[in-house]
């Protein structure tokens, strides 16, 4: 078997809080092969940012990883001091925020940024770089690439500015591009232009994308492979495919239900009942048992965990063959 | 299921290129701060005075009629043709002291700021991006700082290392940061949450790198604002010890040290160009300092829409 770009094994992040400590990624494995993109798909507080900062080592000061390995390209880069990890970062690993309005630097300009972020990794003239960042900025299809260079941020909107996130997170061509919800923050008509130029980029790079979103059109349209999270925990992972036509846990299937959709049918849209459990870690069984319709009394006192049904499709549920069946009656 | 072959069907829709259509991109405006600057009609004022007082101090060899310590025969004239202000009791020519005088005042209000402006930012800096102990000593410090009885403080060290003009531009200087540093400090805990100081950490950029080149330039419009005002303090500090003597020693001319001839009573009643002119020439610089301080506050204010 190919050995894979980011293999995470059993990360348990934790946050220290003045309740004590705080669990918000607990056991997590997956894999991130060379060229694919994976998508962790989650509501809020699931644990899915948590998962990208711990790969990153920004946790912050309040954060720290309990256990668990981080395999980066072949290097365990679980306890890489910082030194070595700012190497890391912007070259080989890079990421994209969800808020273009605020993450480019509002004192310096467009091309002043993007020149600082090539010359760092890269040894070239400041000509070449300049150079370099107009191609990129021509690359990410904005107009007058040139003009743009000596703008400021503000002049620019939401979409231009996300599109010079990416320029700058893939001029250094990383070999994976973290991304945590870039398009939450767009427009709709821009969402899918975002995406799609993402997903054209990385291909040509090769970059693998690790996309994390509450948005699963946005799944659909980018992803191979895709992890569910639900209160710092994998609830299923699937390839897309198998995701869509057949997810085997209720939290999956809540979510593709609770997608808006075109065709209008006089049915109110479907939510899931609740929020994630606030101490989620002293449940005795399965932590999404008290919002889920098929929950039966195992389900609140023993744990479940992730099986696997076929070849890469796990589930941590149950129920999942009532799933299969259809449900019951909906 | 049928939305997921929607979302499928929905890239042969809109294969084709993106193209962003007609997005308006103003011109960076450069000229929108001298725009807000000029609104300030007294701040125009005090800016062209300032340059007036520099160019004097500059030139001051080719402007003065007389050498600044140059005796002539008339002791304690009053103003004439020969003698624009009159002299001193001494025959030296008023107006040359006082023109020779701007460089001191100019001086100590520059240098004495740029220093405590380096110290306090770099102090500030480093507390407010690296929290934690280093925060709490650069804090305790300069607390300390900052409840010393201020003007008592100088005047002790003053006497300590000596008067003159360079002990007093190093003294207001190393006295005069703790207020930047707490400044900067709380502007950089603002632009540290800020995004774009985490995306720089993500790009991989070093930690010198992100403080300096990119935290710092978001705080220069309050380091400058502050430091104008703190131009007006310095130079009216120096007044201050000149006149108690402590300051820039006779015969060099300082506008405080000649302000400080008007201790005398007779001179007060029966000499007024001697201390007049000097007087007036702190009151309007400092009022024009001050002035631009307010007017640099409007213009470098993104917020202001005016």
């Amino acid at each position: 078997m190919m050995t894979s770009l980011l293999s995470v094994r059993s990360l348990t992040t934790a946050f220290d809080t003045e309740h004590g400590k705080v669990v918000s990624v607990d056991d997590v494995s997956f894999d991130v092969q060379h060229g694919e993109t994976l998508a962790i798909v989650g509501e809020s507080g699931s644990g899915k940012s948590v998962t990208a900062l711990s790969v990153m080592h920004l946790l912050g000061p309040t954060g720290s990883i309990e256990s668990g390995e981080l395999l980066f390209d072949g290097q365990n880069i679980t306890a890489l001091d910082e030194k070595a990890m700012q190497k890391l970062r912007g070259n080989d690993m890079s990421m994209i925020f969800q808020e273009p309005m605020t993450a480019l630097n509002p004192v310096l300009t467009i091309g002043n940024q993007l020149i600082e972020a090539i010359l760092l990794h890269q040894s070239m003239t400041k000509k070449e770089a300049c150079a370099t960042a107009i191609n990129m900025l021509e690359k990410v299809g904005l107009p007058r690439a040139a003009q743009i260079m000596k703008q400021y941020a503000f002049s620019l909107s939401g979409g231009m500015r996300q599109r010079v996130m990416i320029a700058m997170a893939l001029v250094s061509k990383p070999k994976l591009l973290i991304a945590d919800e870039p398009t939450t923050a767009l427009d709709v008509t821009v969402q899918a232009q975002i995406m799609r130029l993402l997903k054209e980029l990385c291909q040509q790079s090769n970059t693998s994308i690790m996309l994390i979103t509450h948005d699963l059109g946005v799944v659909a349209e980018m992803a191979d492979q895709v992890i569910v999270m639900y209160a710092g925990q994998i609830v299923e992972i699937a390839d897309v495919y198998t995701l869509f036509e057949k997810s085997l846990h209720p939290y999956t299937e809540g979510l593709l239900a609770s997608i808006p959709s075109m065709v209008f049918d006089g049915k109110q849209l479907e939510s899931i009942p609740g929020s994630i459990p606030a101490r989620y870690q002293e449940l005795a069984g399965c932590r999404f048992a008290n919002r889920c319709k098929y929950a039966t009394e195992r389900c609140r006192i023993e744990k479940p965990q992730l099986e696997e049904i076929s070849a890469g499709h796990f589930t941590r549920c149950f129920e999942w063959q009532t799933l299969e069946k259809g449900g019951v009656a909906r | 299921m049928s939305l997921f072959k929607r979302y499928f069907n929905k890239k042969a829709y809109d294969a084709e290129k993106t193209v962003i259509w007609s997005e308006e991109l103003p011109a960076p405006s450069k000229g929108l701060f001298l725009k807000r600057f000029k609104k300030h009609k007294l701040a125009l004022f005090g800016f062209w005075f300032l340059v007036a007082v520099a160019i004097c101090a500059i030139f001051a060899p080719l402007l003065a009629p007389y050498e600044q310590n140059e005796m002539s025969a008339q002791f304690s004239a009053a103003p004439s043709m020969e003698h624009w202000l009159g002299t001193d009791q001494v025959g030296r020519d008023v107006l040359s002291r006082l023109i020779y005088a701007a460089r001191v005042s100019l001086m100590v209000g520059l240098f004495s700021i740029a220093i405590a402006a380096v110290i306090g930012t770099v102090l500030g800096l480093l507390a407010g991006y690296f929290g934690g102990i280093i925060d709490g000593i650069i804090m305790r410090i300069t607390d300390v700082f900052m409840s010393f009885p201020y003007i008592i403080f100088i005047l002790v060290v003053a006497s300590i290392v000596g008067p003159g003009l360079t002990n007093i531009i190093i003294i207001l200087g190393v006295l005069g940061w703790p207020s930047i540093a707490r400044l900067v400090r709380g502007n950089v805990l603002a632009l540290k949450q800020s995004d774009y100081v985490k995306a720089s950490v993500a790009l991989g950029y070093s930690t010198p790198r992100i403080l300096f080149k990119h935290i710092l330039p978001n705080t220069v419009a309050p380091i400058l604002i502050y430091a104008t005002s703190g131009v007006a303090g310095a130079i009216l500090d120096e007044a201050a010890l000149s006149f108690l003597g402590l300051g820039v020693q006779p015969p060099d001319a300082s506008w405080g040290n000649m302000l400080s001839s008007a201790q005398s009573i007779s001179i007060l009643t029966d000499l007024p160009w001697l201390w007049i002119p000097a007087g007036l020439m702190i009151l309007f610089t400092v009022l024009s300092v001050n002035y631009i301080g307010d007017a640099l506050r409007d213009a470098l204010d993104p917020r202001n829409t005016k």
